[in-house]
């Protein structure tokens, strides 16, 4: 009987930490190379979800949902960060913070306003269980991981041979010189904005159906985003997305022996841990 | 010039406090309530400028500092009966600067970013704590207690009234502003100020700069817990909605919009946002958030230097 419960809690933990590795690396990519915190990213992942439930009621197509609502706040991503977050490039990275906190209030609170405190469901493209030894488990979680690890590697693959991705890897070294070279880099920057903006959407839909979808359900996500990319080490995109693992299979395991409302306490225990005696985070190679 | 400047400061001073001591006597009662609201907000805002303004450390973490000062009053007048003021203070300020020196040991080890989101996750830490332990701190529904009496010496007994209560808050939020002020002149305050604007060179000089950050945020811990009391005085209970990371926003918000580093500033910033909550809230009820967060993104943006910003240099002087 335990055996069967840590089984199913890895599982959980596993896929719960693709999701947060999706959320997280946004919120890297975004930090690594515009130096913004942002703290929207969990209004993002919000809005996507509702973009996700209008165009699923829309449509009836979760795929397609999950599509439209990825481009969607793709865009939006890309427009926040032209009207707010451009005029403060080269000023503190601290004033980015009060723009992008003053952000997700008014979206946090329009979503409040435009859609009602009462949580909206997404249905699961997937239904139906599958048996494995001990394991009774629903086919839809796995999709959940294996879609988010696609676009993780998606992702990898796109910084690594993509042109675009090359110009984004370039602006990260050194912002100067790449606009030297004939690097786009204003656009560069938008374009980065807008991807990470969308691979919070996409998680958003992604996790739709596991919870409720409502207007506060992004809190909880920036938080663990924050908690998993300083514990990861800022900037760095494997270290987020295997510090986001490590802290949903501790989290997971915790809520074995606790209630699931203070299993979180774990990953804040991680957090200080890591920041007594590895504040440059876990799983970065050579410290700062 | 010096006289000539200290004359103007302490009249406007003046001035300005015999209204505020004058206001309870003409104002309706709402708006009695919604003064003093005004000042202890304006005092939270206040212990976090110590931080942000004088120390450049972006604090995110001040709803946990504020909300245990809360509970730690209620904890007092809970236990004890009949609930007395004093104990009150005491554990309010007791807890919060525990709470404080926990935070501060652990968060100055990082700068800038790092250590606003550290502060902020600590925050969230107690926020948990609180929300979840339900036996001891009423979980989601929080605490409600009774009203202390004013209990100074020599005037043992009496109730607190609105007007009573405005003057009681105003003499603790005077007093506190006199103490910051002097501790952003003192010796102490240059040295936060020098870390402020090159914390190597601040350290290279020979400055044990982390022992000065921890010293700075248990200090505005202090205060900030000394609001949280107030808080609780006022209101008559202790809710975790106060501790959740939210309301350390809405500080930061309080001192980047009054003027960052002028002590003043956070208070009238607090003053505006409270107004222009009461004004929204009128015909926009709950969600008053969004024009507020659309203000805020501007004057990020266009006004960073605040309300007061034109006469930081006046007043730090």
């Amino acid at each position: 009987m335990l055996i069967e419960q840590i089984l199913i809690q890895t599982v959980n933990g596993i896929v719960t930490g693709m999701i947060l590795a999706l959320v997280a690396s946004g919120l890297t990519l975004i930090f690594g190379i515009m130096d913004v915190v942002n703290f929207a990213h969990g209004e993002l992942f919000m809005l996507g979800a509702y973009v996700g439930v209008i165009t699923l009621a829309a449509t009836g197509d979760f795929w397609l949902a999950f599509v439209i609502s990825t481009l969607t706040i793709a865009a939006l991503g890309a427009a926040l960060y032209w009207v707010t977050l451009r005029p403060l490039l080269g000023r503190d990275a601290l004033t980015t913070i009060l723009a992008t906190f003053g952000i997700s209030l008014v979206l946090q609170n329009y979503a409040l306003w435009q859609f009602g405190p009462v949580a909206r469901k997404i249905q699961e493209p997937v239904t139906g269980h599958f048996s494995f030894f001990y394991l009774d488990y629903p086919w839809y979680r796995l999709v959940i991981a294996l879609a988010s690890a696609a676009i993780i590697g998606g992702l990898w693959l796109f910084l690594k041979f993509g042109t675009f991705g090359i110009w984004i890897r370039a602006t990260m070294q050194d912002r100067v010189m790449a606009q030297a070279m004939g690097i786009p880099v204003p656009m560069v920057l938008t374009a980065v904005f807008a991807i990470g903006s969308g691979m919070a959407a996409a998680s958003g839909v992604l996790f739709g159906p596991l919870v409720g979808v409502n207007h506060a359900m992004g809190l909880d996500w920036v938080l663990k985003g924050f908690i998993v990319v300083v514990v990861g080490g800022m900037g760095s995109l494997g270290g987020s997305i295997a510090a986001s693992i490590l802290v949903s299979l501790l989290e997971a395991y915790a809520s074995l022996i606790v209630s699931p409302a203070q299993s979180v306490i774990v990953s804040f225990v991680v957090l200080i841990l890591t920041l007594l005696f590895r504040p440059t985070g876990l799983f970065v190679r050579t410290p700062r | 010039m010096r006289d000539r400047h200290a004359l103007i400061y302490w009249s406007g001073f003046t001035v300005i406090l015999v209204l505020l001591i004058v206001a309870p006597l003409v104002l309706p009662e709402f708006w009695r309530r919604f003064l003093t609201e005004i000042l202890i907000w304006g005092l939270l805002a206040m212990s976090s400028d110590l931080l942000i303004g004088y120390t450049g450390m972006v604090s995110f973490g001040h709803s946990a500092f504020f909300g245990i000062g809360m509970y730690g009053a209620a904890a007092a007048l809970l236990s004890v009966s009949p609930p007395s003021l004093g104990l009150a203070m005491l554990y309010g300020l007791g807890s919060s600067a525990a709470v404080a020196a926990f935070v501060a040991y652990f968060s100055t080890r990082l700068r800038d970013i790092y250590f606003a989101i550290t502060t902020l996750i600590f925050s969230q830490i107690f926020y948990v704590i609180i929300f979840t332990w339900t036996e001891m701190t009423g979980g989601e529904n929080g605490l409600t207690f009774a009203r202390p009496k004013l209990g100074l010496p020599g005037m043992e007994g009496l109730p607190f009234t609105s007007a009573t209560l405005h003057w009681f808050v105003l003499a603790l939020v005077t007093a506190s502003y006199l103490i910051l002020r002097r501790v952003t002149q003192s010796p102490f305050g240059m040295v936060l100020q020098s870390i402020r604007e090159n914390e190597t060179r601040t350290r290279a000089i020979g400055y044990p700069i982390e022992r000065y950050k921890i010293v700075a945020v248990m200090l505005s811990g202090l205060f900030a817990g000394l609001a949280g009391v107030l808080y609780a005085v006022q209101n008559r209970f202790a809710a975790p909605d106060f501790v959740f990371f939210v309301v350390s926003g809405e500080v930061v918000i309080y001192n980047v919009v009054g003027g960052l580093g002028t002590l003043l500033g956070p208070i009238v910033g607090a003053g505006f946002f409270l107004l222009l909550r009461e004004a929204s809230s009128r015909f926009l009820t709950e969600y008053y958030l969004i024009p507020v967060g659309l203000i805020f993104i501007a004057m990020v943006i266009f006004l960073p230097q605040g309300l007061l910003g034109f006469m930081r240099r006046w007043i730090n002087r």
